[in-house]
């Protein structure tokens, strides 16, 4: 059965901003179906809000548009592109819960748009709780017993300990395990609100239980195969994102093996899923065997990203081709070339995903694994042996010293651990401890760094040591079929003590490092360059070479570069791949902080660096050296010093004056920075852990401009300057930009430019550079700057139209800036504004406060003509959409008090009605504003407290900026009130002002697509 | 390393010894399926041979008796990339069979893919390498090799009271076979290998089995010349030998293939439904044809997978539908050839 003929343009639904449980797996799983339907020959759009996406890139489809994932916004998509057919299998949840609302409101058969890889039916099937228990039983399984709940009051008799799942939420989120009355009662309620259809789940638990996943793929001619088994080390009870996880599984029999291959079958045939894959979970009790189905994903998801990678079996390629009909043997498996997809893969090697989290980053959150993900990132090791795979997946986390996570140490494993993996785990453990030879080291999976400090030495004369005794990695491929048939694979990862393949032929090539697990401050944004960097190098001519470990991302498709190594980004298997790639240069400007740690032993072992060399990137990272050079410049910073102890610390404080800001140096995402107003606010000498820490003076109040500019060692084009909504204080990453900037005059924005290119060239820039200013009272301050892609780059791209990477690229492979043909002036004639989306909901117990540590998740992008149009939409883009009227409730601090009354004054303009605490309240009243005083939880006083209120929903925004000098607790509660009523909460009154003036003055602009905004800006 | 593997072009494959000592000779030959290691090392259609595991941890789960496809282990011996599993090494010690792990097996595999399956030997303890290839290159090739006196069952037994009554020509055959048969509601007679067809006959059985089993199918003339004078007499269904057996005694040729099949994942197409079924394979030779009596064919190297002789009443199948390990996907193969030879047996 060849494709579909009657269908002629496919619309596809991404997934929207990373946040947690849907991450940039979505990228590629829609970036890859995009390429196959256009191969096809089908007329592709493509609705994403996510800057950062692959997908989203002008050329992946014939229209993209960054508009609001919510229902009117893909709906303004649809009215305009009119295709012929929804494909919502690749976007996450976010795409099939949009595309089934769009379906039951009937908006798809209106406009004659046809859902195509899970028509409405099978998605509520899978999707239902109650469709599902019944289809299930339909053929002769079963699910833990349960009780659809759609008030608290359908309690009575529920059996504890139970598991709470709220319908169609994200990672199973606001859900979670329940063993009280009371805990069952906060939880339903918690889930209620959570469920956008106001249904959960309370069900028997199976805590405990051994926990499966199989991967099915199924086509029109019903055929059915398995591509990958995947079995969860934490057993049931973790949430399976959260779960340390091995492919294929390791401690089933073959019948026992066959009879979760026969259920999965027949469930996917139950539930009606035709064309496409899904992921079915499933529950076993490892003494009786007993088997309980969990629940199935009737589309591509995170574990099919996983499942992809550990066997090579491109699931989203292949569902995209299903849903256009061709049948599985239809379609050639893309590694042998000469088989078909109606195959299982079958693996010489183990896979295993490590979760990585990001505790660290919400003090005061819960750090116990339940059944809400709560794991920002994934790393996947591929070794010979069980223990050769985790041990590289467990190390590939890049974790921060001393950031608290599950499976920390091998002496930190969970309980219920199957023994089989305890008893595998031991043994590498007890080898190492045990001092066994070399090689029996390396093949159990212990890098040189581990067995340098078993040895009490040097990961250096560890490695001498190995190479003396000739002890060198093989590279083997992942090719689906443990080499029984001949494939043209180009998918490798090491191994120790075997014969490999061999080395490349000798030609032009370049290694780019990918840029390892996603964790906040680090994600999609450098995959995003990534990706680009390899698709450059290989049009300039060169031969490309992928390392990273992170099996969500694009750059770990084997379509993506001319060979992949699937590696930890350590320096011992970097240094092992530029051996025996012998390649032309290194590229690590692309991959956020994880290649610049590995920049100076590269540079040390001779391995040519592309681009900004080394000395580049220590000047700007040693702020010392940077504080010195910005002098020379005759560039104003910030006072600074730098500390070593609390008592240093403290004595730049008083010099410089308080608040001060205080960092470490080579840190991401603002790790461990803070303001500090008074002397109590400095960290103590264990937190500084005797690192050479920045003090410099927090400049409250200021504008922050974050800068992309582009320099060839010479001249500087600037690309970009996005000016923050936001105030200096708030990490860049999760503050709101704007491009162009909306407030800077031309003399500012000439200073900027000036700063720019004073700078880029002093540092010794080829390719990128982002630079962080700050504009207080007239006066400009550098902040930092990164001789490196940075986050906005994806952003600011796709805002000015050029595509910044590949300027980069083309830079450090030694074209001068003059050649490129940039546009000499930035032309975009709207405004686009980037904004953060937060994980806060995932982490109750932490502030939903932004501050310098930076603790978004993702990003969402939106222009229009104007800015408060754009602000407005990026707002919904973010899932915070602002109320047009209604209740507005206001607590400022102190210090904004006298501002706030204005912005007031425009809420009540605007038909508002003023709720305030006490203080706010009279601060309004006097200025002759209507305004009902609330009392705050502790305070005396009748009726309901402004908690209360805002939980039970009788408010439509919330307004409440923290008291500085540390006592940012105050809020915390009503803050954390307005997140689970979901709310807006803003939280700075620049934000405020934005958003009021976005209340007032958006206007209504419907849906444009990038490729027509190029055209609009070209003519 | 207290073992090594050699193949007869001299490739040497340090290892170490987790099971028996000693020598073992043998067609070194792989498979894919990547569960199912106890059902494959009781499998007699592995006699005469070195068994080499692709999937990389073998043994994790154990043994357990209701596993064995036979009363013992025709396999010579076991190269595993490890042996993950105390259990399953003192199964292997206890049985006297030679077992390594620490092989190299994707390179044994690689090199098998190039050469075609090699003889070998697997050695556990101290030997001379060079030595040890002298004899690898004594011992005969499996061309040629008929060895299903060695695994056929010495006397006739009757399992399972269901109302069909189905004679099974046990040339080593799986107990999965018997056993699925059994479930679809037949009485199973399992008869040696050398019954004569008069013999099959008087039984008056509604069909016949022939089963799987080792060797090459060329060099069992007899059992040929039985199942020609079978066929057309009563229906009948082979399994892998079985399969070369029907295609042989129905006028076809025999080849034997570079390395064979052998896993649990490969795709078949059966052409009259157009569907693919994932099945279980063990085989190294296989019927030439193109037929219209080619009834399966390989999707992955269009190889003639099963036959279909309706005049005769007879079928088979290259591959495993008893599954044992592997994939349930061909179970009905067997229902239904109970079902149908029932029904016409009760309508006569």
């Amino acid at each position: 059965m060849p494709r579909r003929p009657d269908l002629h343009s496919i619309c596809v639904i991404g997934a929207g901003p990373i946040v947690i449980g849907q991450a940039c797996e979505f990228d590629y799983s829609g970036s890859q179906a995009l390429k196959v339907l256009r191969e096809d020959g089908y007329r592709t759009v493509v609705v994403n809000s996510n800057p950062a996406t692959i997908m989203t890139d002008p050329g992946f489809a014939d229209r993209t548009y960054l508009e609001p994932l919510d229902p009117e916004g893909v709906a303004a998509v649809l009215e305009r592109e009119r295709p012929d057919a929804l494909l919502p299998t690749l976007g996450g949840q976010t795409a099939l819960n949009l595309a089934s609302t769009l379906a039951a409101e009937g908006v798809l058969d209106a406009l004659g748009v046809e859902l195509i890889g899970a028509p409405l039916d099978v998605i509520r099937r899978a999707e239902d709780r109650e469709l599902f228990r019944a289809t299930v039983e339909s053929v002769g399984l079963r699910v833990p017993t349960s009780r659809i709940v759609t008030s608290a009051d359908d309690l009575r008799g529920v059996a504890l300990p139970a598991v709470v799942r709220p319908a169609f939420t994200l990672g199973g989120h606001g859900g979670g395990f329940v063993a009280t009355e009371e805990e069952l009662l906060a939880q339903v309620e918690r889930g209620l609100a959570e469920s956008p259809i106001g249904q959960v789940l309370v069900e028997e638990s199976v805590r405990g239980w051994d926990e499966f996943e199989l991967e099915v793929m199924r086509d029109r001619a019903d055929n059915v195969v398995i591509v990958c088994s995947i079995e969860n080390l934490d057993p049931m009870g973790v949430h399976t994102g959260d779960s340390v996880t091995v492919a294929p599984q390791m401690t089933l029999s073959d019948e026992a093996y066959q009879e979760l291959r026969d259920a999965a079958a027949a469930i996917i045939r139950a539930v009606g899923v035709e064309t496409g894959g899904s992921n079915i979970q499933f529950a076993r009790d490892r003494e009786t065997g007993e088997m309980c189905v969990i629940e199935m994903n009737p589309r591509v998801s995170r574990s099919s990203a996983l499942a992809s990678k550990a066997t090579g079996y491109p699931i989203a390629k292949v569902a995209a081709k299903l849903a256009v009909g061709y049948t599985l043997d239809e379609i050639p498996n893309d590694l042998t070339r000469t088989t078909p997809a109606s195959f299982e893969p079958t693996l010489d090697y183990v896979v295993v995903k490590v979760p990585r989290f990001a505790f660290e980053k919400f003090p005061g959150a819960d750090h116990t694994l339940g059944t809400q993900m709560k794991s920002v990132g994934e790393a996947m090791g591929i070794g010979r042996t069980f223990t050769e795979a985790f041990l590289k997946a467990h190390r590939s986390r890049e974790l921060d010293p001393g950031a608290p996570t599950p499976w920390a140490t091998l002496d930190d494993l969970p309980d219920g651990l199957h023994p089989w993996f305890r008893e595998q785990l031991g043994e590498a453990r007890e080898l190492l401890a045990a001092g066994a030879d070399l090689l029996e080291l390396k093949r159990a999976g212990w890098s040189d760094a581990a067995i340098a400090t078993a040895r009490g030495t040097s990961e250096e004369a560890v490695r001498a040591g190995r190479h003396a005794a000739g002890i060198r990695p093989s590279y083997r491929h992942v090719d689906s079929c443990a080499a029984e048939v001949e494939a043209s694979s180009n998918y490798l990862y090491s191994t120790w003590g075997e014969d490999g393949a061999d080395p490349p032929a000798p030609r032009r090539s370049v290694v780019i490092l990918g840029s390892g697990p996603n964790r906040i401050g680090q994600g999609i944004e450098f995959d995003y360059c990534c990706v680009h960097a390899a698709r450059t190098y290989r049009e300039l001519g060169y031969e490309t070479v992928m390392v990273n470990c992170n099996p969500e991302t694009v750059s770990t498709d084997y379509d993506t570069s001319d060979r992949l190594y699937f590696e930890p980004l350590g320096e011992e298997e970097v240094l092992e791949i530029c051996e025996r790639e012998q390649p032309v240069g290194v590229v690590i400007q692309f991959g956020g902080q994880t290649p610049l740690r590995l920049a100076r032993t590269l540079e040390d072992a001779g391995v040519p660096i592309l681009g900004t060399p080394f000395e580049a990137i220590d000047l700007a990272e040693d702020r010392e050296r940077f504080g010195t050079l910005c002098g020379e410049l005759g560039l104003a910073v910030p006072p600074w010093g730098m500390a070593r102890t609390r008592a240093e610390a403290l004595a730049i404080a008083e010099r410089v004056g308080f608040p001060v800001l205080v960092r470490p140096s080579y840190v991401l995402g603002g790790r461990d920075m803070r303001v500090c107003y008074g002397p109590d606010d400095i960290p103590c000498d264990e937190a500084l852990r005797g690192a050479s820490i920045l003090v410099d003076r927090f400049l409250e109040g200021a504008v922050e401009i974050d800068v992309d500019a582009l320099c060839d060692g010479v001249g500087v084009h600037v690309a970009a300057i996005m000016q923050h909504v936001e105030e200096a204080g708030v990490h860049s990453g999760d503050s709101s930009c704007v491009l162009p900037p909306a407030s800077l005059s031309p003399a500012e924005l000439d200073a900027v430019r000036a700063a720019t290119r004073r700078l880029a060239p002093a540092l010794g820039v080829v390719g990128l550079v982002n630079v962080q200013l700050a504009l207080q009272e007239g006066e400009l301050y550098v902040i930092e700057a990164n001789p490196r892609a940075s986050r906005t780059v994806p952003f600011a791209s796709k805002a000015i139209g050029v595509n910044l990477v590949e300027a980069a690229c083309r830079l450090s492979a030694g074209a001068r800036l003059h050649e490129l043909e940039l546009p000499t002036r930035p032309t975009a004639a709207e405004v686009s504004v980037k904004a953060a989306v937060f994980p806060f909901a995932r982490f109750p117990g932490a502030d939903p406060l932004l501050g310098p540590e930076m603790r978004s998740t993702g990003e969402v992008m939106a222009s229009a003509a104007d800015f408060p149009t754009a602000f407005a939409k990026a707002e919904r883009a973010a899932g915070r959409p602002l109320p047009p009227g209604g209740v507005a409730f206001v607590s400022v601090r102190d210090a904004d008090k006298p501002a706030v009354t204005e912005l007031a004054r425009r809420l009540v303009a605007l038909g508002f009605r003023l709720t305030a605490t006490t203080g706010t309240a009279r601060a309004l009243a006097a200025a002759g504003l209507a305004v009902e005083a609330v009392r705050k939880v502790g305070e005396e006083g009748d009726g309901p407290s402004v908690v209360d209120r805002i939980r039970r929903g009788r408010c439509d925004l919330v307004v409440n900026t923290p008291q500085g000098g540390g006592a940012r607790v105050d809020g915390y509660q009503i803050r954390e009130a307005a997140l689970a009523a979901r709310i807006p909460c803003i939280t700075t009154l620049a934000v405020a002002d934005a958003a009021v003036e976005a209340i007032a003055r958006a206007g209504d602009e419907g849906a444009l697509s990038l490729q027509e905004r190029v055209e609009a800006r070209t003519a | 390393m207290t073992g090594f593997l050699v193949l007869e072009d001299g490739s040497l494959f340090p290892g170490r010894q987790v099971g028996a000592d000693g020598v073992a000779f043998g067609e070194a030959v792989f498979t894919t399926a990547m569960s199912g290691y106890q059902e494959i090392a009781t499998d007699p259609s592995y006699a005469e041979q070195l068994v080499c595991f692709t999937a990389p941890m073998i043994g994790n789960y154990g043994v357990a008796e209701r596993r064995d496809e036979s009363g013992g282990v025709a396999a010579r011996g076991f190269l595993m990339r490890r042996a993950g599993g105390r259990e399953w090494c003192r199964w292997l010690a206890e049985r006297g069979i030679v077992a390594l792990d620490g092989i190299d097996t994707r390179s044994v595999v690689l090199r098998l893919r190039a050469g075609g399956a090699l003889r070998a030997a697997a050695v556990a303890g101290e030997a001379d390498p060079d030595a040890v290839l002298a004899e690898v290159r004594a011992q005969p090739a499996m061309a040629g090799r008929a060895l299903v006196a060695g695994v056929s069952a010495g006397e006739p037994a009757r399992v399972g009271a269901g109302p069909v009554e189905i004679a099974l020509l046990d040339y080593g055959a799986k107990r999965s076979i018997v056993r699925r048969l059994v479930a679809a509601g037949a009485a199973v007679t399992i008869l040696p290998y050398d019954t004569p067809a008069t013999a099959v006959l008087e039984l008056s059985p509604d069909g016949v089995l022939l089963s799987n089993g080792p060797g090459d199918p060329a060099a069992l003339p007899a059992q040929v010349a039985v199942v020609r004078d079978l066929l057309g007499r009563v229906p009948i269904l082979g399994i892998c030998l079985g399969h070369q057996l029907l295609g042989l005694a129905a006028g076809l040729e025999t080849r034997k293939l570079p390395f064979g099949h052998r896993g649990a994942n490969h795709p078949v197409l059966e052409r009259a439904s157009g569907r693919v079924l994932v099945t279980s394979q063990n085989h190294g030779f296989a019927v030439e044809g193109d037929g219209p009596e080619v009834s399966h064919v390989s999707l992955y190297d269009g190889t003639v997978e099963g036959l279909e002789l309706p005049g005769e009443r007879a079928r088979s199948v290259q591959f495993h539908p008893e599954a044992g390990p592997g994939p349930h996907d061909a179970w009905p193969i067997l229902e239904r050839f109970v079902e149908e030879v029932g029904r016409v047996a009760a309508a006569a």
